[in-house]
């Protein structure tokens, strides 16, 4: 069976080289300047907290807000773990964007014709069984691939051998239901702009409790509305035929 | 100026303004593409065209289905002078609603991908075939005015023998379009202030709009009035107005639990921007006209229908922007701002609407005739002698 693959990102490790971001632009072909940011021309970028460096990145979630979201579903959660982006379907209603929990996706807003902008964790390496761009180029192993299971594996036999060093916690384990990237640090992350108040279940069951009404909505709706019609417009009938009725017995009367 | 004003009318030169500034506009959107036409970001990315022509165009429009089913489901006839034009306001509002997704979708081309590429999962899937099959249900549903301007009676008569199924269609259509603008942002939950978000915001959304729709039955009878120099079918409309204060009170009583159940009650009093604007809302739109409503006084007189609805309207507007702006924007710690060209295309699609409108009640029989029609005669006839009626109309619903 495909094993699923994910990033474990050590933050203790980091020492901020950046040589992560310049293997994703060149994997990626994109402009080779260094940005702090993430953009449409870097899928990952170094925010900086005091030492502590951060990569930021699509976080290629196992229940994904964005192919949920997506009307006409341009995204899609491989089974090896990357979320893939498909241009040609989109239609560019940036829902993703405004839906997506860790506020990944960037959009071409300068072109006539834009695109959505996010990580795709290297799919086309990864389902050949290579390693992402950015964790074969990182120096100090802070950026680790490899199987979910053992990297989460590997995250706890780390969090156990120094608890005093790391936070107990790693985030992504079960955030949203559990992401492809894994975060192990030794400052809490809520003060590395991390959002630690995201829900356990993944966030398309929300809109699903909504959508799944629907068919009992459309049965029970119609029916009800149908059978409302058919008493309304038999009481008219039967009105009218009355009235009918009584106006030629009137006339009836009338002529005697 | 003056002298441009007197030759052409006020209004007609505004329009024509409007038009000029939000062509220009347009050429900025489709040459130079949304980063230069709207100060929409990637931290912020659904601006005034999703808050206001998509979120306001639809609920606006939902007298529509509101008068259908009174007319045709719940057969409350003495109703049928005013549907012609309500079907007609809520036909414009959803064809300007896709105009102004045109605009606002990045590649608004695409726009038919959603017929052939399904993501059940979605709400915006869902809201994209809404749109789609009610704007259909809306054209058919008006058909007849068109095809009797051109006496075409055989097609008529086709129409009106699907007529109870496309009308049934259109509620249901309708029931869930309206909610799932709604649950749109359900996906939201950290991102949006707690006083908006809720897990019944599509129940909210539901109820609000058949408000708003009912306002702006009453809005738009108003102004065709004076447009055309007609009657006013004050009666029909003071009934209107009745439906309206009920949704308007279910809405509020539901509002208030939800924030009561969600222990968020105590938000109302928190010294914040989100708080002032919530109450903006809810002030101008809910509890001030549900006052007005309720009086038998107001609700009779023609002024104080027009001021009510008017503020049913613009409360709605608000809760609407509310939800797609002002809440939005402190979790993402941004401040939108639209540019001047996002509020000259919204400017030109309302304007849009309005002249269509014009055109349409001008050389189509909207408004049917006093002498053809004897409903019509009888009810604007006896617009002052209200209590007669009154006292012979069962409650609305």
């Amino acid at each position: 069976m495909l094993k699923k693959k994910a990033m474990l990102i050590d933050l203790t490790l980091c020492v901020g080289c950046n040589a992560c971001q310049t293997a994703c632009k060149e994997a990626n072909h994109m402009p080779a300047d260094e940005e702090k940011a993430l953009s449409t021309t870097s899928y990952t970028a170094l925010d900086e907290y005091d030492g502590v460096f951060v990569r930021r990145m699509c976080q290629h979630c196992d229940d994904p807000t964005c192919a949920s979201v997506c009307p006409v579903g341009a995204f899609t959660k491989m089974p090896e773990g990357p979320v893939v982006y498909d241009v040609e379907k989109c239609i560019g209603c940036r829902y993703c964007m405004q839906a997506c929990p860790f506020q990944v996706p960037r959009y071409e807003w300068s072109s006539t014709y834009p695109r959505i902008q996010k990580c795709i964790m290297c799919h086309e390496r990864v389902s050949k069984g290579l390693p992402t761009a950015c964790s074969e180029a990182c120096p100090t192993g802070a950026t680790k691939f490899g199987d979910r299971d053992d990297l989460l594996k590997e995250a706890y036999e780390r969090l156990a051998a120094e608890p005093d060093k790391y936070v107990q916690k790693i985030y992504g384990e079960k955030e949203v239901g559990g992401t492809s990237i894994l975060y192990i640090s030794a400052v809490p992350f809520e003060n590395l702009g991390f959002h630690t108040t995201l829900q356990t279940t993944p966030m398309p069951q929300l809109t699903w409790n909504a959508l799944s009404k629907i068919p009992g909505v459309v049965t029970v709706g119609g029916t009800l509305l149908f059978g409302i019609w058919w008493i309304t417009n038999r009481r008219q009938e039967v009105k009218e035929y009355e009235q009918k009725l009584h106006d030629t017995n009137h006339s009836h009367n009338g002529k005697n | 100026m003056k002298k441009l004003f007197s030759t052409f009318g006020f209004w007609k030169v505004t329009a024509v303004a409007i038009m000029l500034a939000g062509l220009y506009s347009t050429y900025v959107r489709f040459f130079q593409g949304l980063g230069a036409s709207t100060n929409l970001s990637d931290t912020f990315p659904w601006g005034i065209w999703i808050g206001f022509d998509v979120l306001c165009g639809v609920g606006l429009a939902a007298g529509g289905f509101t008068l259908a089913a009174i007319v045709y489901i719940f057969n409350i006839k003495r109703f049928e002078p005013i549907i012609r034009p309500t079907i007609l306001t809520a036909f414009l509002g959803y064809v300007l609603v896709i105009v102004g997704l045109m605009f606002d979708l990045g590649r608004p081309l695409q726009i038919w991908h959603a017929i052939i590429m399904w993501n059940p999962r979605s709400v915006m899937f869902e809201v994209a075939w809404c749109v789609m099959l009610y704007t259909t249900v809306l054209a058919l549903e008006f058909s007849p005015v068109i095809l009797e301007k051109f006496k075409m009676t055989r097609t008529i008569k086709m129409v009106k023998r699907i007529s109870i199924p496309l009308i049934i269609l259109g509620v249901l259509l309708s029931t869930l379009h309206q909610s799932s603008l709604g649950s749109l942002y359900l996906i939201v939950p950290e991102k949006m202030y707690p006083l908006w978000y809720s897990a019944y915001m599509p129940v909210f959304f539901y109820a609000s709009a058949i408000a708003a729709g009912c306002a702006m039955v009453i809005f738009e009878s108003f102004l065709s009035s004076r447009a055309f120099n007609r009657g006013l079918e004050l009666n029909l409309l003071n009934e209107i107005a009745r439906i309206c204060v009920l949704m308007l009170g279910v809405y509020a009583v539901m509002k208030a639990v939800d924030l009561s159940d969600r222990k968020m009650l105590s938000l109302l009093t928190v010294s914040r921007f989100e708080t002032y604007m919530y109450w903006f809302e809810v002030t101008v739109g809910v509890i001030i006209p549900f006052i007005m409503f309720t009086q038998h006084k107001i609700r009779k007189n023609t002024t104080g229908l027009f001021i009510g609805a008017v503020l049913v309207v613009a409360g709605f507007i608000m809760n609407r922007m509310n939800i797609a702006i002002t809440g939005m924007e402190g979790w993402t710690s941004t401040t939108y701002i639209p540019s001047w060209t996002e509020f000259s295309i919204t400017m030109m699609i309302v304007t849009m609407g309005f002249t269509a409108f014009y055109f349409i009640a001008k050389y189509f029989p909207v408004f049917v005739d006093d002498h053809e029609h004897e409903d019509v005669h009888k009810y604007s006839a006896n617009v002052y002698s209200m209590h007669d009626d009154l006292r012979k109309v069962s409650s609305p619903v």
